[in-house]
């Protein structure tokens, strides 16, 4: 599902859109969130580097990293339940300096949902609606319209600690956009449901963002979940942005190794780097052997002290069958290992040659659909991969 | 599996025999022998055996048992709501402010004055409060006074000021018990949700809290209205509540089935108003699970 093809949904709120209905692209939208150079400290502990980053009208936009990378801390920060040590948070466009968190203009899902145990569902939903000026009954109507925006019509009167975990993440949804909220901030919110369940609410949460129109911004360590939800991810590593890009982008042109080692599965090679050309630089890979990496896959951000190396996606290689033509260059392997998961198998193969740099062998990671009807290939066979340079990235 | 239940149920009783036997030695046996003299018929420096209802209309008949058993509720509520309004912060201090390290310290604190025995603290007060006590001695050495107050003891205040402070503790930790049981993302919720930190303690942290403060409400409650200590050390005997009146009937008078009577009377009434309470406290305690 891609998040930047809207489905026709009945909408309320939302960027502005062209002539055939279709939001207009992000980069000309509106800017609702601006963070300049903010750094937070806890005592000596530097948890936010200078975080720069724009956050436009209606994006789903994600903080993703691993645990203590800071992306909690930044979305408190946008909440106002931190306050930062130097640098500004904008909020369509007002400085959040000394704005407290019950005014600003951002409602959150928090990680624990935080639903009120002592009220009912009603009185969850309509609890921060007690200064709106509008009669009981239309309150009322607003709580159940909010409810029925989350699938649980009719759930009003339940005591709170009756519901289930994917209820109560319901409700603190409806809780916080039944106060039309120009960001809806979200902490981890699928990380307490089983697999199934998150899937569904993936998908939800993509459909209701759409509907309301509202900017969200969700802070998760699930590379997959980013990917799956996001218009737009900002990659954290200690305090810092990695990168910041459209969810395709990220997967398929990661900055640097880190990133497309923490993104999905990524196979690296150790690589040669033979000169640069015109149209990208030559490289010497043990397996691949001699070929050019186009420049727009030449990533500059930090070879480490691992030295330059080649990265590609385990799909971006195919196993050929016995006499079908590669389609473009095609080298020998034996496979060592497969790991099926039904639809789809790794295959674990070691290219021939792969260990002429250091001696060690580099087995490099095959991800093939699986067809009905079709044998798998065996453990131990000789294959012949098939690749092409234009998947393969270089991080020099 | 029979078996094995009877075994296991065997087994639980034997572990619980020693408090079993304590507890129908020292408390239920005295309590029904209250009861059954309640109803018999009071004889000089004896007892007759002859069943009678005639103590319970004494008790309902008399002005004075009245009198005292209203004192005795009134000062009971009013120490009540002093022990828990000014625990509460205390409570509140415990459980938001203080570093989670330092919290056994706080907590170690608190329950210093049970180092020493209810009677010394009690009498500590008529120390503070009496004619020569602390404060006219304090007051008079620096001139402020000439003659010796004599208001700060024997009245209704100073016994409440005494119980209120031997009461303390008993009301700050159930209160601090829930306070600490509150998530605190709920309060972040609150404020995210547009209220002000005052109105999120009204509306969240207060609710919350409740079961706390009813469970303090009830263990200070319950024992300030049969205190008898206090009313006869603080009251110096002006100001006598229903455990003296129960002690006069007892001793001084030797009418055991009257003192009966009005010992069972009132707790009675001590049970009626602790049930109303654990009723509220059931309402509050609905939210927790």
């Amino acid at each position: 599902m891609n998040a930047r093809n809207p489905m026709p949904v009945a909408r309320e709120g939302g960027p502005a859109r062209d002539e055939h209905g279709r939001p207009t692209p992000i980069e000309t939208r509106r800017v609702m969130i601006e963070c300049r150079d903010v750094h937070k400290y806890y005592g000596d502990y530097h948890a936010l580097r200078g975080i720069d980053l724009t956050i436009r009208e209606a994006e789903f936009f994600s903080l993703l990293g691993p645990s203590g990378c800071g992306k909690t801390t930044l979305l408190r920060t946008i909440a106002g339940f931190e306050d930062i040590s130097s640098g500004v948070v904008l909020i369509d466009g007002k400085d959040m300096a000394n704005v407290p968190a019950n005014v600003r203009p951002t409602n959150m899902v928090f990680q624990s949902y935080a639903i009120f145990p002592h009220l009912t569902v009603a009185e969850n939903v309509a609890f921060g609606l007690r200064r709106d000026p509008r009669s009981r009954a239309e309150k009322a109507a607003a709580v159940e319209e909010a409810l029925a925006m989350v699938g649980l019509r009719g759930y009003g009167a339940r005591a709170a600690h009756a519901l289930s975990g994917g209820q109560r993440q319901r409700v603190a949804l409806a809780r916080a956009l039944i106060l039309k909220p120009k960001v809806l901030l979200l902490d981890e919110p699928l990380s307490a449901l089983d697999r199934k369940m998150r899937e569904q609410m993936q998908v939800e949460l993509i459909k209701l963002q759409r509907q309301v129109g509202i900017t969200f911004v969700l802070v998760t360590h699930d590379q997959e979940e980013a990917l799956v939800m996001s218009d737009r991810i900002a990659v954290m590593f200690e305090g810092e942005i990695a990168q910041l890009s459209f969810a395709e982008e990220l997967y398929t042109r990661p900055a640097s190794r880190r990133v497309a080692d923490f993104i999905g599965v990524m196979n690296f090679l150790p690589a040669r780097v033979l000169g640069d050309t015109a149209t990208g630089v030559r490289v010497d890979v043990p397996g691949f052997g001699e070929f050019e990496v186009p420049a727009a896959n030449v990533s500059r951000a930090d070879a480490g002290d691992k030295g330059p190396s080649v990265g590609f996606r385990p799909e971006a290689v195919t196993l050929l069958t016995r006499d079908a033509p590669a389609p473009d260059r095609e080298t020998p392997g034996v496979i060592e290992e497969i790991v099926y998961y039904g639809d789809m198998s790794y295959y674990d193969v070691r290219l021939d040659g792969s260990a002429r740099f250091d001696g060690q062998g580099h087995p490099i990671r095959i991800s093939m659909r699986n067809v009905f009807g079709r044998d798998l290939p065996d453990l131990g066979t000789r294959t012949r991969v098939s690749w092409s340079p234009g998947s393969v990235i270089l991080f020099r | 599996m029979a078996t094995a239940n009877g075994s296991e149920a065997a087994q639980g009783l034997r572990m619980i025999a020693p408090p079993l036997v304590y507890a129908i030695l020292m408390l239920a046996i005295p309590l029904l022998t209250i009861l059954t003299y309640s109803f018999l018929t009071d004889g000089y420096q004896t007892i007759i055996r002859e069943f009678t209802l005639e103590n319970y209309r004494a008790v309902w008949g008399d002005p004075i048992f009245r009198t005292l058993m209203l004192r005795s509720l009134f000062v009971a509520g009013l120490v009540t709501l002093v022990t828990v309004v000014l625990a509460f912060p205390v409570a509140y201090f415990l459980s938001f402010v203080v570093a989670p390290r330092h919290k056994a310290v706080w907590i170690f604190l608190i329950t210093i004055p049970f180092w020493t025995s209810y009677l010394i603290r009690v009498f500590l007060w008529k120390v503070i409060l009496g004619y020569n006590g602390v404060i006219n001695s304090g007051l008079k050495s620096l001139g402020i006074i000439e003659q010796p107050l004599s208001f700060l003891l024997y009245n209704t205040g100073s016994i409440v000021v005494t119980l209120a402070h031997a009461y303390a503790p008993f009301a700050i930790l159930p209160i601090y018990v829930a306070l600490e049981k509150i998530d605190r993302s709920l309060l972040e919720a609150g404020r995210d949700l547009g209220e002000s930190r005052l109105m999120t303690f009204w509306r969240v942290t207060l609710p919350l809290a409740m079961p706390g403060v009813l469970a303090a409400v009830l263990i200070v409650f319950i024992p300030t209205i049969g205190d008898y200590v206090t009313p006869t050390l603080i009251g110096g005997g002006k100001i006598p509540m229903v455990a003296n009146l129960i002690q006069a009937q007892m001793l001084d008078i030797d009418n055991k089935p009257l003192g009966s009577a009005i010992a069972v009377t009132a707790m009675a009434i001590v049970g009626v108003l602790a049930l109303v309470f654990l009723f509220l406290n059931r309402r509050f305690l609905k939210v927790r699970q």
